[in-house]
């Protein structure tokens, strides 16, 4: 081993010891997603002495990142989050080797990625890409630890790892399908507390560690729920579906992941657009926010949430309806269900309330 | 002879609160139709459903002092 010293603070812990500092040093840990979640998770893998560690994610800095992902600086703005994390990284721990991928997980590289690891840790920030890890991880049968956050809450489990009870549970045990774009908000949707990233990547890494060196129950077969705001964890008991999920290379390679790939022929407006559109008597500005959004606009004739739109279809008016949502993107998948289900002509408008006030 | 249902996550958006004490009902079905019907738009919303804390697969029967979970996925990061 390179340097006792460096580990000496948790060898000297009861039931952890060189043994388990050497299977930490032999593991092989891919972390997807170097955003809120994976940042923090790769900054205790690394000062752990987790041996090698491929992060992966396509995204370059941005200021927004900055409030969470405090891994990063300002002047990096514009730079590759995983060139970035791993130049830091090796500064931290030279024990370790890092591999970088600078790309999204899709299916044509996520079986010949995750293969050569021994365990995986979910930092996405999205759904199509949560399930791509999972259902890749249940066809190579790799353990994986998986994360997500939204607003002040966070959730935390461990899947395809065997529970005390014999059964091995993945994320479609808990929910089968993934919900439609735009049905759940994402952070940039939605928010999110800087630190509350921070706290449940922790608890990602904390699980991995817990997995490599065999100490403490990891969180297979339970769903820990934190709130920030009340200061609480919830934990739930999951129960694995009585069959095991459809799922093999094959089918795999055919699932269709990204909707958002689909062909959505909802024409998408400009701002400038939009402002000479919004004063024509036959438009009607829907906001399909949810009510807690910010900030409050002057400039549309009705607000109908996304997560109400299906039980109030019929409050939309016989008009062109012009749909506006925080970013751009629900107001798509809004528009492509009022077009197929009212037959109404339908716009979105592009980058949303946040292009307007731009 | 009353219940206590929590909801996590953006389902406080559809019912404004985060805990619920109702009056006792048959079993799960009968909460989460009755829970529809006063927030109609949980019908088109993801959730699964936990009874003391043991997720439920199946309708199951409600006894005084269960406390029901209402849990919708999170994909932040």
């Amino acid at each position: 081993m390179a340097d006792k010293d460096r580990y000496q603070r948790q060898m000297i812990l009861p039931s952890f010891g060189l043994a388990k500092q050497e299977k930490l040093l032999a593991a092989n840990v891919l972390i997807v997603g170097m955003g809120g979640l994976g940042c923090p998770a790769l900054q205790y893998l690394v000062g752990a002495g987790v041996g090698n560690i491929g992060i992966m994610d396509a995204d370059k800095i941005s200021l927004s990142n900055l409030h969470r992902q405090v891994l990063f600086t300002e002047s990096e703005i514009g730079l590759l989050k995983v060139n970035q994390a791993a130049a830091k990284m090796r500064l931290l721990n030279s024990d370790v080797s890092i591999e970088t991928y600078p790309i999204h997980i899709d299916q044509s590289n996520a079986l010949s990625i995750i293969a050569k690891y021994d365990l995986v840790i979910d930092a996405t920030d999205n759904f199509s890409a949560k399930y791509l890890i999972n259902d890749a991880c249940f066809i190579l049968n790799k353990p994986y630890v998986f994360g997500a956050v939204s607003r002040y809450e966070g959730q935390v489990s461990v899947f395809n790892l065997t529970t005390t009870k014999g059964k091995k549970i993945n994320y479609r045990d808990l929910f089968p399908e993934a919900p439609k774009p735009g049905e759940v908000p994402n952070c940039a949707e939605a928010g999110v507390i800087g630190v509350l990233p921070g706290i449940i990547g922790a608890i990602q890494a904390a699980e991995a560690i817990k997995i490599i060196t065999g100490i403490g129950n990891p969180l297979n077969g339970r769903l820990y729920h934190f709130n920030l705001l009340q200061g609480q964890g919830y934990e739930i008991e999951i129960s694995a579906s009585e069959k095991l999920i459809d799922m093999n290379e094959q089918i795999f390679q055919e699932y269709k992941y990204n909707e958002i790939d689909d062909e959505i022929d909802v024409p998408e407006i400009s701002v400038l657009e939009f402002n000479k559109m919004r004063l024509l008597p036959e438009v009607f500005v829907l906001d399909v926010r949810e009510w807690h959004e910010y900030p409050q606009i002057d400039f549309s004739n009705a607000q109908i949430p996304m997560s109400e739109l299906q039980a109030r279809m019929f409050e939309i008016p016989e008009k062109e309806i012009c749909i506006v949502c925080h970013q751009g993107i629900r107001s798509i998948y809004a528009a492509e269900q009022i077009s197929k289900q009212r037959n109404l002509k339908v716009y979105s408008l592009k980058g949303g309330i946040t292009a307007y006030f731009k | 002879m009353t219940i206590t249902v929590y909801f996590f996550g953006s389902l406080v958006d559809i019912t404004s609160v985060s805990k619920k004490e109702l009056p006792i009902l048959m079993d799960t079905n009968s909460l989460n139709l009755h829970l529809q019907k006063e927030y109609p738009a949980l019908v088109n919303t993801k959730y699964f459903i936990a009874v003391n804390q043991q997720m439920i697969k199946a309708n199951r029967n409600l006894i005084h002092g269960d406390i029901v979970a209402f849990m919708p996925p999170f994909s932040g990061g």
